[in-house]
């Protein structure tokens, strides 16, 4: 346990590259000990407390390939270390995916936007306190779960998908790329592989110890929304303690086809309320072929919640999550 | 009264440093030679240090040395709650147990990973309920209270009797503290309407923006301090006792401080910069000693938290009859205060109720230290208070504003127990003023209004502080240039007290204030002492001192004038930097030809006879060292009568979401009641800072501290919640009601803390409201409780609780 409070960064060899090939080569040589550095918001807090300890950083944001929002046959490639700003205030961005612009613009605050990127948004770590503290949990390779015991402070823990662990998925972009059906590009010195934003996030169940697919040696490089989902009717809402900076106690991102009233299709993703963006599948079949409406609302709201196992301070994310899910049908 | 200075706005001397950057705070000192200090600190919420051993960190390069709580206090620990320097009895996660002296702050941090401390881990408790409950484990060594003259003890209630104060009761054990006036019983029985609940407050930290860093060296015997400290010259004077240094051999530096609301005013709450100067006097080389922000969040303190159980009862016509107050108070590991007593007396005053009973007890746990934070119990209560007026308003069918203003204290009217009259007070027309300004009629008719799943609600709050005292010293000094030099011994923690109290003197002499120049900063500039500038008091005190010593400096400046020019000193006054014969103004002497000639007749002029006998020591010192280089006026203050109140009256209006939990502050509006107004855009930074702290204390500040190991869990300022510009108003309206106060000379009173606590108690109020009369009976009232109230699930909510998410 700390018996100081650190606050000066350690040693440590920093790399710059500035080409893919480089910055790949780094990230398969240095494997686990080297920590990928993007706006340095999920980093330095970590290295100044001691609490992870690798021997190298790789900064990524002077790889100008994978900076910037283009277009592509398939809709538009935003690349991994593109600020949340620039994000947020692109106006190809604003105009067909003003989903993801809103989750942007909301993330933290203005100064952690000008900097942080949305990859470091997408796998920035756990935020649980206890985790953060550096107590051995599962999370941090212990056997224990400090915020799900009877006494834990757990208010902002997860209700569903616990399993050891209850961290939530604190990112805000996470759920509107769900919501977007969006497709990760991950690169590693051996290629390149896509994976469905959906799949990009994973539970304490399958790994407790990352919160993403990302193997060691791979690097998240690209974000890809397709048209399909463009110009979509959407919702994000996200509720936090404070209008600044907080995470969410629970948000809300929704993508829905109209024809007129009617919803066609939907994607509906909730974050902070499991390890992953909760994806709400059975709330998005009851959907289709609906006429929007408040009593539509109500009904689907109900069914959000289901299943959820609050912890012994969180059981105000249950009514919280119905009424983002009402919301957001409702419009 | 028309002055020349007094209510008038002016750019303080300080402002173009901050603006630039260019001002100095400790931590921006170096000196040559200099060498980093790193604390290790305790990771056991309740230890004895059996056992340290630095052997292989002393032997690393660039380590100088370490210093212990054997260092410190070679004769013991002292046996008290206080705040030690360093400490082999930790109470708190976090406490100082010794500090290392290296090249670096790297290599510092390194060395101190190689040091190998054995700590006997010892049974520790977080909510004082669970310490008082019979097996209970105890907050420090030897028991879980401290008791005045008689040490530690341990305080005990049986199993039954926690737990039923636990399910909302009156407490049935003997307090610690009982004070009471009037007929309590024939109050309750007079009574339309009676109120009682147990309530819950937070001990809000106070997240000073600039850490408690210090810096110290030693020259030519003389112990050089730079630190942080809201007043300059009463800390000083204890520090030097902390030190151990006589105080004609201690400089204390501190030329601008970032935050400071309450554990920056004495010595005895900020021993930790005793750390560098102790261990720059042991290596012999000058130490900065960076304090990091989990660091600042444990010493740096909080106020205490309340469990409490409250009982009020109105007449028909809604006046206040009785007020039966019951609090636990938490201690903390260390510190402590009287909060819930001020908490009483607070209530005794803003509603002059005609019977009052507080009882009170004061348990330790293992969380942090305790004491001042703007506002000692005045401000918990106030967000608990609020709502019930309301509640009673409704019940009796009273106007909410009407049945505050029925309540309020007037000029000639006493407060609190000890039943002290105000020098002046005028409530009514601070409420009269706000309700006008807000348009509080008018909005009646949004009250509770929906729209969808918003509404309205509408709150209004008073807040209350003693804000004066008296007892002090002043000093000002002319040079031969005729330019009046202000020494001033207030702290610079961004009030501009420092420089609004020294335009009193300015004011005295009819001076320019180009003329003038303020002394502060360090004490070799030669300062008089000053009360601690904590509870409001900075204003009222030391205007009351700098006009004194202006006072003293123009009655001498006639004495010289008439026995140049003829004449008595009666027929001279002073204007346009010239004293005159009043008969003939062409008649006189410039300042500067009245410096020169007080130069040369010495003596009383200087400050070489005939000062007053009741100087403080730490005056006198200074006194002693400006006598004979310049034209002095000193004073000593005599104490003042009566109790001069710093009161604050708030409206806003809120628009809360009932799916979210979440509100927008809509509109909000202060206006203090402080006296003539010293310094307009001074009290208007008092009134919107007071609000946001207020919105903090209600809405959103924590106190968390986890069950399983003692860890705070609220160290910084992402959890610790404090609000944010976009959580408070975008503008907030101010205003004053400029009545002058018969016991300063200029008119004014203090302001600080009742800034706070009308604004947290008009937003409860208009918390409440929006939810059709619902009393939380806590503060702060964050959305997650909302949520559980809208949604039914109440239930889940922790009745009674400190240290987590109700308390």
């Amino acid at each position: 346990m700390v018996a100081t409070s650190y606050d000066v960064m350690p040693d440590i060899e920093l790399y710059q590259p500035t080409d893919e090939d480089n910055a790949l080569a780094l990230a398969s040589s240095l494997g686990k000990d080297g920590w990928l550095l993007g706006g340095g918001q999920d980093t330095y807090g970590w290295l100044k407390d001691r609490n992870k300890t690798p021997t190298a950083m790789i900064e990524l944001t002077q790889v100008d390939a994978w900076k910037g929002i283009k277009e592509i046959s398939t809709g538009v490639e935003i690349g991994a270390v593109t600020t949340l700003t620039d994000i947020a205030n692109n106006p190809l961005i604003q105009s067909r995916y003003g989903l993801l612009a809103k989750a942007a613009s909301i993330v933290a605050s203005p100064q952690i936007r000008n900097v942080g990127t949305i990859a470091g948004n997408l796998a920035q770590d756990a935020r649980c306190w206890y985790y953060r503290r550096g107590l051995d949990c599962y999370r941090a390779g212990g056997n224990i779960c400090y915020a799900d015991s009877p006494e834990g402070l757990n208010r902002e823990h997860a209700i569903f998908g616990a399993s050891r662990c209850v961290a939530v998925s604190p990112s805000d972009t996470a759920p509107a790329l769900v919501a977007l059906n969006a497709t990760m590009v991950i690169s590693s010195e051996s290629g390149q592989r896509l994976v469905d934003a959906e799949d990009f996030f994973v539970g304490p169940d399958r790994d407790i110890v990352n919160m993403t697919i990302l193997n060691e040696g791979e690097v998240l490089t690209a974000i890809r929304l397709p048209s399909e989902w463009a110009n979509a009717e959407y919702y994000w809402e996200k509720v936090a303690d404070r209008n600044v900076w907080d995470f969410a106690l629970v948000s809300v991102a929704a993508a829905m086809k109209m024809s007129g009233d009617t919803i066609q299709e939907a994607r509906i993703a909730c974050g902070a309320v499991e390890c992953v963006p909760r994806r709400l599948n059975d709330i998005e079949n009851a959907l289709r072929g609906q006429q929007r409406s408040e009593a539509l609302a109500e009904q689907v709201a109900a069914m959000a919640t289901e299943g959820a196992r609050p912890l012994n301070y969180n059981h105000f994310k249950v009514p919280l999550m119905a009424n983002l899910v009402k919301r957001a049908v409702r419009g | 009264m028309a002055y020349m200075h007094i209510g008038k706005d002016f750019v303080p001397p300080d402002v173009p440093g901050k603006v630039t950057g260019k001002i100095k705070y400790a931590e921006d000192y170096t000196r040559e030679g200099m060498v980093y200090a790193r604390l290790l600190t305790s990771p056991l919420p309740h230890a004895r240090v059996v056992n340290i051993d630095a052997t292989e960190a002393l032997a690393m390069e660039g380590v100088f040395g370490i210093l212990t709580a054997d260092d410190v206090y070679p004769d013991g620990e002292s046996n008290s709650t206080g705040l030690k320097i360093l400490t082999n009895q930790p109470t708190i996660l976090g406490e100082p147990i010794l500090a290392l002296a290296a090249i670096d702050e790297k290599t510092a941090e390194t060395a101190i990973g190689k040091i190998s401390v054995t700590f006997e881990r010892l049974p520790f408790v977080l909510d004082p309920l669970d310490s008082l409950a019979e097996g209970g484990s105890d907050a420090y060594d030897g028991g879980n209270t401290f008791v005045f003259r008689e040490g530690f003890k341990s305080e005990k209630w049986t199993q039954d009797q926690v737990a039923s104060f636990r399910a909302g009761n009156e407490p049935t054990a003997e307090p610690q503290q009982t004070v009471a006036y009037g007929d309590l019983e024939a109050a309750f029985g007079e009574s339309a309407y009676i109120y009682e609940s147990t309530f819950t407050t937070a001990g809000y930290p106070h997240q000073s923006m600039e850490p408690r860093s210090a810096m110290a060296y030693w020259e030519d015997g003389k112990l050089y301090l730079h630190g942080t400290s809201q007043s300059l010259t009463g800390l000083a004077n204890d520090m030097a006792g902390i030190v151990g240094v006589p105080k004609e051999d201690f400089v204390f530096i501190n030329v601008a401080t970032g935050g400071g609301f309450g554990q920056r005013a004495r010595a005895n709450s900020i021993p930790s910069m005793a750390i560098p100067a102790k261990l720059s006097q042991k290596i012999n080389r000058p130490v900065m000693m960076r304090i990091t922000r989990e660091e600042e969040f444990t010493i740096g303190g909080a106020r205490q938290g309340f469990q409490g159980w409250v009982k009020v009862g109105f007449k028909a016509d809604g006046t206040m009859a009785g007020c039966d107050l019951y609090i636990v108070s938490d201690n903390g590991g260390k510190g402590g205060g009287a909060d819930a007593y001020s908490a009483a007396d607070c209530i005794s005053v803003l509603y002059q109720t005609d019977a009052v009973r507080f009882r009170g007890t004061s348990i330790g746990s293992n969380t942090g230290h305790r004491g001042a934070q703007r506002g000692p119990g005045q401000n918990q209560i106030a967000p608990i208070i609020s709502p019930i007026l309301d509640k009673a308003a409704d019940e009796l069918g009273i106007d909410r504003l009407e049945l505050r203003k029925l309540n309020a204290a007037q000029t000639g009217d006493v407060g609190g127990p000890r039943r002290i009259p105000f020098t002046s007070a005028y409530m009514p027309e601070a409420l009269t003023m706000a309700a006008d300004r807000f348009n509080w009629a008018d909005r009646q008719s949004r009250r509770r209004q929906r729209n969808g799943s918003k509404v309205i609600g509408l709150g209004i709050g008073q807040g209350y502080h003693n804000a004066g005292r008296s007892g002090m010293d002043g000093i000002v000094m002319m040079g031969v240039d005729g330019r009046l030099r202000i020494h001033n011994g207030v702290g610079n923690l961004g009030t501009y007290s420092y420089a609004s109290t020294s335009r009193a003197a300015a004011e005295a002499l009819k001076m320019p204030w180009e003329s003038c120049d303020v002394i502060n900063g360090r004490t070799d500039n030669n300062l008089p002492i000053t009360s601690p500038q904590d509870g409001s008091n900075s204003t009222f005190t030391n205007t009351r001192t700098m006009w004194g010593a202006a006072q003293d400096m123009l009655a001498k400046m006639k004495e010289i004038a008439a026995t140049d020019l003829g004449g008595e000193a009666a027929d001279y006054d002073v204007s346009d930097e010239r004293v005159h014969q009043i008969a003939d103004a062409t008649v006189g002497m410039t300042y500067a030809q009245v410096a020169q000639r007080a130069m040369e007749l010495g003596g009383k002029y200087t400050g070489e006879a005939e000062l007053p006998e009741e100087l403080h020591e730490f005056t006198a010192i200074s006194v002693s060292r400006l006598a004979g280089s310049g034209f002095m006026g000193v004073f000593h203050d005599s104490n003042h009568e009566g109790n001069p109140p710093g009161f604050t009256v708030t409206c806003t209006e809120i628009e809360l979401d009932t799916e979210t939990g979440k509100y927008e502050i809509l509109d909000m509006i202060s206006i203090g009641e402080c006296g003539t107004v010293l310094h307009p855009q001074g009290l208007k930074n008092q009134l919107v800072g007071g609000a946001v702290w207020g919105i903090g204390l209600s809405g959103y500040e924590r106190h968390l501290y986890d069950p399983q190991n003692g860890l705070p869990a609220s160290t910084g300022y992402w959890q610790s919640k404090v609000p944010t510009y976009l959580d408070t108003p975008s503008k907030i309206q101010t205003g004053w009601v400029d009545l002058p106060d018969p016991e300063n000379p200029v008119g004014v009173r203090g302001i600080g803390e009742p800034a706070m606590g009308a604004v947290s108690a008009a937003l409860t109020a208009a918390i409440s409201d929006a939810l059709d009369g619902h009393i939380f009976n806590a503060a702060p009232i964050t959305a997650d409780m909302i949520i559980n109230h809208v949604a039914g699930v109440d239930s889940e909510a922790v009745p009674l609780a400190q240290n987590n998410f109700r308390g």
